[in-house]
């Protein structure tokens, strides 16, 4: 899988402090298992966190605090390194990405958004992600990113006014960018899509048919 | 509550970064137990400091504490003094830590036994002086970050702080908040030549 989209450095650096929601980190956390370069850039800025507890103004423990860890350690097993085998991922994609989705892609629940257009919905609650599948030759209407929003692309290909988007590409726009994708595959493209608000079907589904509309 | 700032000073002077991954290596190799004390008396208040400061109460605070040291004993054998200082590490699992417990759900993180995944390019020349290098350079730059990019560093690791919450804080468009994180990112990058 030769990577050539990458996550922003703004997000890399918010996935490293804590502050990335549970969709979008489930992007990032993907794109790292492919990408050492992206994964050397967040370890970097963990260093960040490292320099301010260093330096924090320090709380004193309550009095009973290390006896109680104390304690939990007596009965704690160092863990050791997993000799488990592990499984691979589905669609070619490491965790935690390649776990979530489905073998059978088709097994989930798809529903037409738009001409060529369908979306699916994977995961609950805060860790919800969504699909998108576009078939052959459709357009996504043009649209810009209200907040932050990225896209993984899991199979097929799409090219847009950024360039073209593969396996593994991360689609990581700023809310500026208007972009029109255009599945130009022989397969459907199929992206996951992750925001950093919870997932509102009944205010993205509006938002692109309204688009749709206006072409 | 008394605090311990002049306490941790004191333990700040005496205990040297490569002195605390030298007791990380201890507590992995010998499981030993004074290793860990010292290392408790060090990051406990400083993580439990961390904790108030990203807004969270006593309770929280001492319970993130006490969860991340649990962890600190038992993964001790991962910590890898090549990679970063022992509190950059101890930072991540705290970090780890209050996100499991405040949003009840673990952080998705990249898994290197996954057969898909893609390992380290090998270690070329460094050594452990690098890491302890890096925390003294990281430290120097974010001193000298301007106030606007101090300030976004802290929302973002302190207060865990989307890019959407961080503009609605500082009533600041969406790609501005992007732009400062990135700015303010690459001067630390490239205080550590990380400047692809």
């Amino acid at each position: 899988m030769m990577i050539r989209h990458h996550p922003n450095e703004a997000t890399l650096l918010t996935y490293a402090s804590g502050g990335l929601s549970t969709a979008l980190s489930t992007i990032v956390a993907t794109h790292l298992g492919l990408c050492p370069s992206c994964r050397a850039r967040t370890e970097n800025a963990e260093k960040i966190g490292g320099a301010l507890l260093s330096d924090v103004e320090q709380v004193a423990m309550s009095a009973s605090a290390l006896d109680l860890v104390l304690a939990r350690i007596d009965n704690a097993i160092p863990v050791q390194p997993e000799k488990t085998v592990r499984h691979c991922g589905h669609h070619g994609l490491p965790a935690p990405l390649g776990d979530l989705l489905p073998e059978n892609i088709d097994s989930l629940r798809w529903w037409p958004v738009g001409p060529g257009i369908r979306q699916a919905r994977l995961g609950e609650g805060e860790e919800a992600v969504r699909l998108l599948r576009i078939s052959p030759g459709r357009a996504v209407p043009h649209h810009s990113h209200g907040g932050h929003e990225m896209t993984m692309i899991v199979s097929g290909s799409y090219t847009d006014e950024i360039g073209r988007f593969m396996p593994g590409d991360v689609a990581d726009l700023d809310p500026e960018v208007s972009h029109q994708p255009v599945s130009d595959a022989a397969t459907d493209c199929i992206c996951v899509i992750a925001t950093d608000a919870p997932l509102n079907f009944t205010g993205w589904v509006p938002r692109l048919m309204q688009s749709l509309v206006r072409i | 509550m008394a605090k311990s700032s002049d306490i941790g000073m004191v333990q700040s002077a005496a205990l040297s970064i490569s002195e605390l991954n030298d007791l990380l290596a201890r507590v992995a190799g010998s499981q030993s137990r004074v290793a860990f004390r010292e290392l408790f008396s060090h990051f406990a208040p400083r993580i439990k400091g961390f904790m108030i400061k990203s807004g969270a109460n006593e309770e929280l605070a001492e319970e993130i504490v006490q969860e991340t040291m649990v962890t600190v004993w038992t993964k001790a054998g991962q910590f890898n003094p090549a990679k970063a200082g022992a509190s950059t590490w101890i930072f991540t699992i705290a970090r780890n830590k209050r996100i499991d417990i405040m949003r009840r759900i673990n952080r998705p993180a990249p898994d290197p036994e996954d057969p898909m995944f893609q390992p380290d390019p090998p270690i070329s020349g460094e050594d452990f002086t690098q890491a302890n290098e890096d925390q003294v350079r990281v430290r120097a730059a974010l001193k000298h970050l301007p106030p606007e990019q101090a300030e976004i560093i802290r929302l973002s690791f302190f207060d865990s702080m989307t890019h959407s919450e961080i503009a609605a804080q500082l009533a600041l468009p969406l790609g501005t908040v992007k732009s400062r994180l990135r700015l303010s990112f690459r001067k630390i990058r490239s205080a550590l030549g990380d400047e692809r």
